[in-house]
C-alpha cells in the first residue's frame, strides 16, 4: 500500500493523499484522497498502475458524533496553582464517504481501496464522479446518489436508481426514519410499535 | 455443422426420447399428482416453528421458560412473548402469551438455533393456507404446543439427539446436586464431630 | 426498461430499476450479524448458498476466523451444486427469452429439481437455505447425502449431453445468438462485468483461481473463455462451466475429510467482530459477489454493502443493445443472466 502511495505522490506531488489504516485482522488499508485530486489519482491508478477493474462502490454515512475528552487545565486560585480535570464534549462533524474497491485483472492484484469524503452531510456533498474512468461505477454512483445523497459531478446520467423520482429523502443515512405507511395488520406488534412512538412525517 | 437442419433434427430426437421415455422411465416422468400423492419430505425439511412439550399436559410439560432470546434474535421479529406471573405478581418461568405470526416468519430456523432450552423446533407441515388473512396466521400458544412424540415423528434423528442432550444435562445437574449434597452432608458431619470432640486448643 | 426505437432498431435504452427494492442493506444494518444470513438467501434467490458463502466469507475476513476443513469441502460442494443448477436454469431461461417456452426450460427444471431436493435434505429448505454460519456450516451432512450427491453428479454429464444435443447445434438458436452483441475484453473490464460474461469476452479471470478462497487451490479445473464475446459465447461458457463444476464436485465428493463442521471458537449469537472493515468476494454463478462490511465493534453491522453482480453486469446493457433489433434485446438481457432480487435488493 505504501508503494502505491509513493507512486501517486511522485506522480502528483501536490495531491492530498494519505493512508487510512484498518484495525481489522484482514488489514485492508485504504487510500484517503481529497475530492479535488480524485480524478487524477483514479486515472493514474488505472493507466499507470493497472487497476483497471473497479469492482465495488459503496457509500458510508458518518453522522456527527460527540466525543468526550478529558482535558487537564492549570488554574490559579488565590495564588495556588492546581490542575483541574475537565470533561469536554467535542462535536466531530459528520461526513459522507464513498469507497471504491479496485482490482487489477491483468496483474491479479487488489483490492486497492480508495476513499473520498464530502465536507459535511448537508450542503457540501459533491464529489467528482469516477464513472469516466471506470464505467462500472455508473449504476453504483447513481445508487449512492439515491440512497445517500452524494452529488457526483461529471456523472453522465445522475438520477435516482432504486427509489422513485419524486422521493426526496435519503434512506440509507443513519438518521433516516422509515415512514409508517405499510399495510395495517392486527398483529401483536402493535404494542411494540406503540413503544417506538409515532413515526416521523415524511414529505 | 454438416448440412442445414441436422441440429434441429438432433433436437427433435431428444424431445421424442423424452416424450416416449416418459411412458417407461420413472426418471423422465416427474409429475406428481399432488393432493392424492404426497412427496416424502427429507428429515431436515422445515416450515414454521412450534413449541415442544414433554409428557401429556402441554402446559405442565412446556419446555419454554420465556427467556425471550428467540424474540430478540428473530430477524423479521415475528415472535411475541409475555412472561407469566403468579397471583403475587412474581414472574414465572413460562410464557403467558407466545405468538408467532407465520405471515411474517421466514422459516429461517434462527430461533431454533439460539434456544438454550431445546424448546422451539421447526415443523414440517406446509398446508397452512386459510381464508382468514390475519387471525389464523397468528399462531398462539395452544396451536404452537406440540408433544415430544410428535417431534420424534417428524425429525427422529434430531429429536433423539435433543433428548440425549437433555438427559445428559439432567444427569450432570443431578450429579452436581448430589455432589453438593454430599459436600454439605460431610460439612455438617464434620461440624458435629468437632462439636462432640472440641479440638485441643493450641497456644 | 425504456427502449427508444427507430423502426425496429434500438437507438436508446434505459433500464429502470427498483420495483423489487426493499433496502436489504438497511435491514441488515438494523439486525444482528447472524440475522443477516437468512436475508442474503433472498438476494439472488436462484443461488442462495453462494450468497451465504460470500457473506460468511466477508465476516470471517473481518474477524479473522478459521474454517474447519470439512466445512470448506461442504461449502465447495454446495457452491458448485448451486452453480450447476444456476447454469442449467440459465439454459432454460434463455430459451424462454427467445420464445422457446417449453421443452428446454422443463428439462432444465427437472434436473434443477434434483439438486434442490439435495439442498432440502441438507439444509431443510429448497431455496431459502440459510445454511452457512460464521466459521463453518450449520449442521453436518445427513447420512446418505454424499451417496445421493455422488449419484447425481455421475448422471449429470449425460444430462448436459442431452441438453447440448437439443440446443447447441440447433440452427435457430445459432441464428439468434451468434454474432449478437459482441463485446471486447477492454470494454468488459471497464464496465465492471464479472463472472461468465467477463470470461465469455475472453478475459481469463476467475476469482476461484485468483483469490484461492476456500480450498479451491486443491482442485483441478479449467477456466473456459470465449473468443468473440457474443451471446453464443455467453451461452456456451455456461455449458462448459457446468462441466467443470461436475469435475470439481467429483474431486470434492471423494476427498471430503471427517471433522467438525463449524469452528468451535466462533460465536453465532451475540457475535461481535472487532472494529474495522473488510471486503470479501467469491465467484458466484452470476459473477463477483462481494460483501463490504464495516464493524464498529457492536453486535450489528455498521455498514453492510452488497456488490450485486446482476446489477453491475447490466451496466453495459445499453451499449450492447444499441443498433440491434428489438427482438435481440430480450436475448441480450437473457444472456447476461440477472435475478431481480439481486438487482434491486
Amino acid at each position: 500500500m505504501t508503494e502505491i502511495l509513493e507512486a501517486i505522490q511522485s506522480a502528483f506531488p501536490s495531491a492530498d493523499v494519505g493512508i487510512l489504516t484498518n484495525p481489522s485482522p484482514c488489514a485492508q488499508h485504504s487510500l484517503l484522497v481529497a475530492g479535488k485530486d480524485a480524478l487524477d489519482v483514479a486515472k493514474f491508478l488505472r493507466d499507470g498502475l493497472g487497476y483497471d477493474f473497479c469492482s465495488n462502490v459503496s457509500g458510508v454515512d458518518w453522522p456527527p458524533k460527540k466525543v468526550r475528552e478529558v482535558v487537564v487545565r492549570k488554574e490559579t486560585v488565590d495564588g495556588v496553582e492546581s490542575e483541574v480535570k475537565e470533561t469536554i464534549e467535542r462535536e466531530v462533524p459528520g461526513y459522507l464517504e464513498v469507497v471504491y474497491h479496485l482490482f487489477s485483472i491483468a496483474k491479479r492484484l487488489g483490492p486497492v481501496i480508495l476513499r473520498l469524503r464530502t465536507g459535511n452531510r448537508s450542503d457540501e456533498v459533491s464529489l467528482p464522479s469516477l464513472t469516466p474512468v471506470w464505467k462500472s461505477a455508473d449504476f453504483q454512483e447513481r445508487e449512492i446518489y439515491d440512497l445517500y445523497g452524494i452529488h457526483f459531478e461529471g456523472h453522465p446520467d445522475l438520477r435516482r436508481l432504486l427509489m422513485w423520482e419524486e422521493f426526496t429523502d435519503y434512506p440509507m443515512r443513519k438518521d433516516y426514519v422509515a415512514p409508517d405507511d405499510y399495510e395495517y395488520e392486527p398483529t401483536p406488534h402493535d404494542e411494540i410499535l406503540a413503544k417506538v412512538g409515532p413515526p416521523k412525517e415524511v414529505a | 455443422m454438416n448440412f442445414p437442419g441436422i441440429g434441429l433434427l438432433k433436437g427433435f430426437v431428444v424431445t421424442a426420447r423424452n416424450f416416449l421415455g416418459s411412458y417407461v422411465e420413472k426418471d423422465r416422468l416427474t409429475t406428481r399428482q399432488y393432493p392424492e400423492e404426497r412427496p416424502k419430505l427429507p428429515e431436515n425439511s422445515r416450515s414454521f416453528p412450534f413449541l415442544v412439550f414433554d409428557g401429556e399436559d402441554p402446559e405442565a410439560g412446556m419446555r419454554c421458560v420465556a427467556c425471550k432470546i428467540c424474540e430478540k434474535e428473530c430477524p423479521p421479529q415475528c415472535i411475541y412473548i409475555i412472561q407469566d406471573r403468579d397471583a403475587a405478581g412474581k414472574p414465572l418461568k413460562r410464557p403467558r402469551i407466545f405468538d408467532i405470526d407465520i405471515s411474517v416468519c421466514m422459516s429461517c430456523q434462527i430461533c431454533v438455533e439460539v434456544c438454550p432450552f431445546e424448546s422451539i423446533r421447526m415443523d414440517t407441515d406446509y398446508e397452512l393456507s386459510s381464508f382468514d388473512r390475519f387471525g389464523s396466521l397468528v399462531l398462539d400458544k395452544s396451536k404452537l404446543l406440540k408433544s415430544n412424540a410428535y417431534y420424534h415423528g417428524i425429525h427422529p434423528t434430531e429429536a433423539s439427539e435433543t433428548d440425549a442432550r437433555i438427559e445428559a444435562d439432567r444427569k450432570k445437574k443431578e450429579a452436581a446436586a448430589a455432589a453438593k449434597a454430599e459436600a454439605a452432608r460431610k460439612a455438617t458431619a464434620e461440624k458435629a464431630a468437632k462439636a462432640a470432640h472440641p479440638p485441643e486448643e493450641t497456644k | 426498461m425504456n427502449v427508444t426505437l427507430d423502426g425496429e432498431t434500438v437507438v436508446k435504452l434505459q433500464p429502470v430499476f427498483g420495483y423489487l427494492h426493499r433496502n436489504h442493506e438497511k435491514i441488515a444494518e438494523g439486525n444482528s450479524w447472524l440475522a443477516a444470513v437468512p436475508y442474503t438467501d433472498r438476494l439472488d434467490y436462484i443461488c442462495p448458498l453462494t450468497n451465504n458463502w460470500a457473506y460468511t466469507l466477508a465476516v470471517e475476513t473481518l474477524a479473522g476466523l478459521e474454517v474447519p476443513e470439512r466445512a470448506e469441502y461442504i461449502r465447495i460442494i454446495t457452491a458448485e451444486l448451486t452453480r450447476l443448477q444456476n447454469h442449467v436454469a440459465f439454459m432454460g431461461f434463455i430459451l424462454a427469452d427467445m420464445g422457446a417456452w417449453g421443452s428446454a426450460l422443463m428439462y432444465a427444471f427437472r434436473e434443477r429439481e434434483k439438486i434442490l431436493d439435495l439442498f432440502e435434505a441438507l439444509t431443510g429448505a429448497r431455496m431459502m437455505c440459510n445454511y452457512m454460519r460464521f466459521g463453518g456450516c450449520r449442521c453436518d451432512l445427513p447420512s446418505g447425502w454424499l451417496e445421493s450427491a455422488g449419484q447425481l453428479v455421475e448422471g449429470f454429464p449425460a444430462f448436459l449431453d442431452e441438453m447440448e444435443a437439443l440446443l447447441t447445434g440447433n440452427e435457430i438458436l445459432l441464428a439468434r445468438l451468434q454474432g449478437v452483441a459482441p463485446l471486447t475484453p477492454e470494454r468488459a473490464i471497464n464496465g465492471g462485468l464479472s463472472g461468465p460474461i467477463l470470461r465469455a469476452a475472453g478475459v481469463d479471470y476467475d476469482i476461484r483461481k485468483v483469490d484461492n478462497y476456500g480450498l479451491y487451490s486443491r482442485f483441478k479445473f479449467r477456466v473456459p473463455r470465449g473468443r468473440v464475446g457474443d451471446c453464443y459465447d455467453r451461452f456456451m461458457i455456461r455449458v462448459l462451466e457446468a462441466r467443470e463444476s461436475v469435475e470439481i464436485l467429483k474431486q470434492a465428493l471423494v476427498g471430503i475429510p471427517d471433522g467438525p463442521v463449524v469452528n468451535p471458537k466462533a460465536k453465532q449469537r451475540g457475535f461481535r467482530p472487532p472494529a474495522g472493515e473488510a471486503y470479501g468476494r467469491i465467484e458466484g454463478p452470476k459473477g463477483e459477489l462481494g460483501f463490504y462490511l464495516i464493524s464498529d465493534g457492536s453486535d450489528r453491522p455498521y455498514r453492510f454493502r452488497v456488490r450485486p453482480p446482476s446489477l453491475i453486469n447490466l451496466t453495459l446493457l445499453e451499449e450492447l443493445c444499441l443498433g440491434t433489433k428489438i427482438a435481440d434485446v430480450m436475448v441480450i438481457l437473457g444472456s447476461i443472466d440477472i435475478v431481480l432480487g439481486e438487482v434491486d435488493r
